[in-house]
């Protein structure tokens, strides 16, 4: 990058990926800080929601994919419904993580993507997460036994927050199809 | 003993939220002339008129004090409800007590509600000795000059015609159109600023009321509102304009050339020339600073190759005396001037331009014919940034105020950049953006939407040359991080300021201008188009920074203000003047020296000083420099002054 130090491509070639991938308008941020005030992740992201869409627009590709905020986002998409330019940011941070997938740059934090994988197969079996075997394959793929979310989890199963069976969707067969399509579209 | 009236007005919390005034109106009924007080919520308004109107009729009220808000506000209101029923409105006055003691006391309630008290008593002792006074009649010429021929002088010369009205229009330059001509396309429409322009200046040359002086300046002005006596001063020149049939041979076979101020040093003249081309009117004028004729004698070529045989190296400057009622001042701006722009570089990195500059590249009739070039070496920029706040927003060194066009031209610049450059970056480094027109904001997010700008929050700290490029160093305040671009050029959006002469022209006209040289309105909001002297009216960036869409919108206010000063033959003025007692008067002359406005004269035949009535605006000069005590002020006499501040000490 010859034309501007500290701005990765001159040409803005991240922006355009960017907006590409999420289908987000990113060029209209004039950073009222709006969704990074209502984020209930915020406080925890080592860049903020806001910070992430400028860095974006100055074209720090590695900074972005490499950080963990875009893991740590829950898609609660309070950002998305507040945001004045109608800027979708859950969505963007979807695609920001599939991007940085196809870049083979792994997530900072240490087997947040398998979380994300065993929530992903849990909604494909079913059309809906089923909280306890997504669990039980989430522990099998990542060897870690959550043993600090052990007595909440015990709380949730008390009042009948986790079902011990999983429910199915009518659907399934359209649940497959959409997984099929997606799959052929990466 | 007269019987007098007292109201008292709550102007809402404003008065009433500081000064007790139920406890003020009591204290007023006690007062022994005092046959009437009251008090309401807001007295300006139509109820609040009509307990003054009902007091003076009930009670036969002799005077009448308002207490409540500025004279400048309400006097007028008062005075008309007064007269109404009957009474002189010269016997109604304002007791100030919101602007000089509500507004400024709002800790120290107890001790507000006394000046207030104060104050009211020391206008009922003024009331009581005031005069009954009419109104002086002053017979007025139904005329206007404009002085400036941009967009503002030209809307409200042709407003003011089109309303029934002759009007003189000067251009101390050769042809109409001011810095509009100048400029490409403008925000926010994208509409080419020429045609619109041409349109209205070919309108001004034909139409019968108007009288057009190019190359003109105005060397003198005397008089008051209604006749005002000018002295015009039209500059040779050397062509006969009504011989000359604009064929442009003169300026083909012109020899000279030489940098042209109008192309911003971009491009280049002849001595004999247009302003620009198709100028209206399109006639050519022979600058003598640059005509070998002129220089050593030699040439002639031009004089040679007239067909109509116009050309006239003997011509000198005219003087014409006109005269006219009122006289609107579009003087318009200039851009900061480049050599006090070192910090930027400017005037010393060839790659480093002004805002305007950018506008003559990208007009099809300027030096580059549209195209953006590098004017160091003619190559298309790739990397181009452009800089906001240039001279502005800077109270240390610069212009502490906004010059307010310069967020949506260099948005508007960028735009068209990125049009013509498809893959070139355009970087804007900016404090602000100010986009608060109508359809401003939504041109400023479609542009960021659609061309890609990048917009960078921060002022730039340096800029150098280096290997063929322009460094510029700055900050992202949005990351915190520093920035560096290596542009291959750089667009300055320097400040606005007042163009040259405005102060010499203000003094002869005796209209004010603030530090910064701008003209100053009678009062922001209630007489916005209106200076300080009467007759004498503002329009467009003399006034001000603005854009075309408010220049014209200020332009037309003004031609309307004109309109109802101008409606009748007749003028009414303030008797509000001084007046000269014979006996005493000395005929010294102090007062014929020291008064502003030339409304004091002497008599030689009686050997004293006389007041011009219709001259006078009543500020009282001449008063205090009276060594004798011979002048004195109307309704404000020393007496009366004297008498209001035994109240205060």
């Amino acid at each position: 990058m010859e034309a501007l130090t500290n701005v990765e491509k001159a040409n803005n070639t991240f922006l355009e990926e960017a907006e590409k991938w999420s289908g987000e308008k990113l060029s209209l941020c004039y950073q009222c800080l709006k969704c990074t005030a209502g984020c209930p992740t915020a406080p925890s992201m080592d860049i903020r929601p806001n910070s992430i869409i400028r860095m974006i627009q100055m074209g720090k590709k590695k900074e972005v994919l490499e950080s963990s905020a875009i893991w740590f986002c829950v898609y609660c998409q309070t950002c998305g419904t507040r945001c004045p330019n109608e800027i979708h940011i859950g969505v963007l941070m979807d695609a920001l993580r599939e991007m940085a997938m196809r870049e083979g740059i792994h997530a900072k934090e240490k087997n947040i993507h398998l979380f994300h994988e065993a929530f992903i197969q849990s909604v494909r079996r079913g059309g809906r997460a089923h909280e306890v075997t997504m669990l039980m394959d989430y522990v099998l793929r990542s060897r870690d036994l959550m043993k600090g979310s052990l007595i909440p989890g015990v709380k949730l199963f008390l009042k009948g927050k986790f079902p011990l069976l999983p429910s199915f969707v009518k659907g399934r067969g359209e649940i497959k199809r959409i997984f099929e399509k997606c799959t052929k579209a990466k | 003993m007269k019987k007098l009236g007292v109201f008292i007005c709550h102007c809402g919390v404003n008065i009433a939220g500081t000064v007790d005034v139920k406890s003020v109106a009591g204290k007023m009924e006690e007062v022994k002339d005092v046959s009437h007080s009251a008090d309401y919520i807001y007295m300006c308004s139509e109820p609040g008129q009509q307990l003054i109107r009902e007091a003076i009729r009930e009670k036969g009220l002799e005077g009448v004090v308002v207490a409540c808000c500025s004279p400048s506000m309400h006097e007028n209101t008062f005075r008309k409800a007064v007269k109404s029923e009957g009474m002189n409105p010269y016997l109604c006055e304002i007791a100030n007590i919101r602007e000089q003691c509500s507004w400024v006391h709002q800790k120290e309630k107890q001790r507000a509600t006394e000046k207030a008290e104060e104050i009211i008593l020391a206008t009922l002792k003024k009331v009581r000795e005031n005069e009954k006074l009419e109104a002086i009649s002053v017979s007025i010429n139904r005329s206007v000059l404009v002085i400036g021929g941009g967009i503002a002088g030209m809307t409200a010369a042709l407003d003011l015609a089109e309303g029934g009205y002759e009007v003189i229009l000067l251009e101390k330059e050769q042809a109409l159109g001011g810095h509009m001509t100048q400029l490409s396309k403008t925000f926010p429409d994208l509409h080419p600023a020429l045609p619109n322009l041409f349109a209205k200046a070919k309108e001004i040359e034909k139409h019968p009321g108007i009288d057009l002086h190019c190359y003109s300046e105005m060397e003198d002005v005397k008089g008051y509102v209604g006749n005002f006596e000018l002295t015009i001063r039209k500059k040779a020149t050397h062509v006969d304009w009504e011989k000359c049939n604009g064929c442009g041979l003169c300026i083909r076979d012109c020899p000279v050339e030489y940098v042209s101020q109008f192309e911003r040093g971009l491009g280049v003249r002849k001595a004999i020339d247009l302003l620009y081309p198709k100028s209206v009117p399109d006639k050519p004028v022979v600058h003598r600073d640059h005509c070998r004729y002129f220089i050593d004698g030699s040439c002639r070529k031009c004089e040679e190759v007239c067909p109509e045989k116009a050309i006239r190296f003997n011509q000198e400057d005219e003087r014409i005396g006109k005269k006219v009622g009122a006289i609107v001042v579009a003087t318009g701006f200039d851009l900061y001037p480049r050599e006090k722009l070192g910090e930027y570089g400017y005037g010393e990195i060839p790659d480093v331009i002004d805002g305007l500059s950018l506008e003559r590249m990208l007009s099809a009739d300027g030096p580059t014919q549209g195209k953006i070039v590098r004017p160091s070496d003619g190559k298309v920029p790739k990397e181009m940034v452009f800089i906001q706040c240039v001279a502005s927003r800077d109270p240390d060194r610069y212009m502490p105020y906004c010059s307010r066009i310069c967020c949506m031209y260099t948005a508007k610049q960028a735009k068209i950049y990125k049009e013509q450059v498809p893959d070139g970056q355009p970087y804007i480094f900016y404090m602000d953006i100010r986009s608060d027109g109508k359809g401003y904001e939504e041109f400023l997010q479609k542009t960021i939407e659609e061309e890609g700008l990048l917009y960078l929050r921060g002022r730039v700290s340096r800029i150098f040359q280096d290997n063929g490029k322009v460094r510029v160093l700055g900050v992202d305040t949005l990351t915190g991080n520093m920035v560096e671009v290596a542009a291959d050029m750089v667009v300055l959006a320097t400040a606005v300021v007042p163009s040259d002469g405005v102060k010499d022209l203000a003094a002869k006209l005796r209209a004010t201008v603030d530090r910064h040289g701008f003209l100053t309105e009678a009062h922001i909001k209630l007489y916005p188009v209106e200076s300080s002297t009467k007759g004498i009216y503002l329009a467009g960036c003399g006034q001000g920074p603005k854009d075309i869409s408010d220049t014209v919108s200020q332009a037309s206010a003004t031609a309307s203000k004109i309109q109802a000063l101008l409606s009748t033959d007749q003028l009414l003025q303030d008797p509000l003047i001084a007046f000269v007692d014979e006996h005493i008067c000395s005929g010294c002359g102090i007062c014929v020296e020291i008064c502003p406005y030339e409304a004091r004269e002497m008599d030689s035949r009686r050997g004293i000083s006389v007041v011009h009535s219709a001259l006078c605006q009543g500020c009282g000069a001449c008063i205090g420099a009276c060594p004798n005590f011979a002048c004195e002020l109307r309704n404000s006499s020393s007496i009366q002054t004297l008498r209001m501040m035994d109240t205060f000490v």
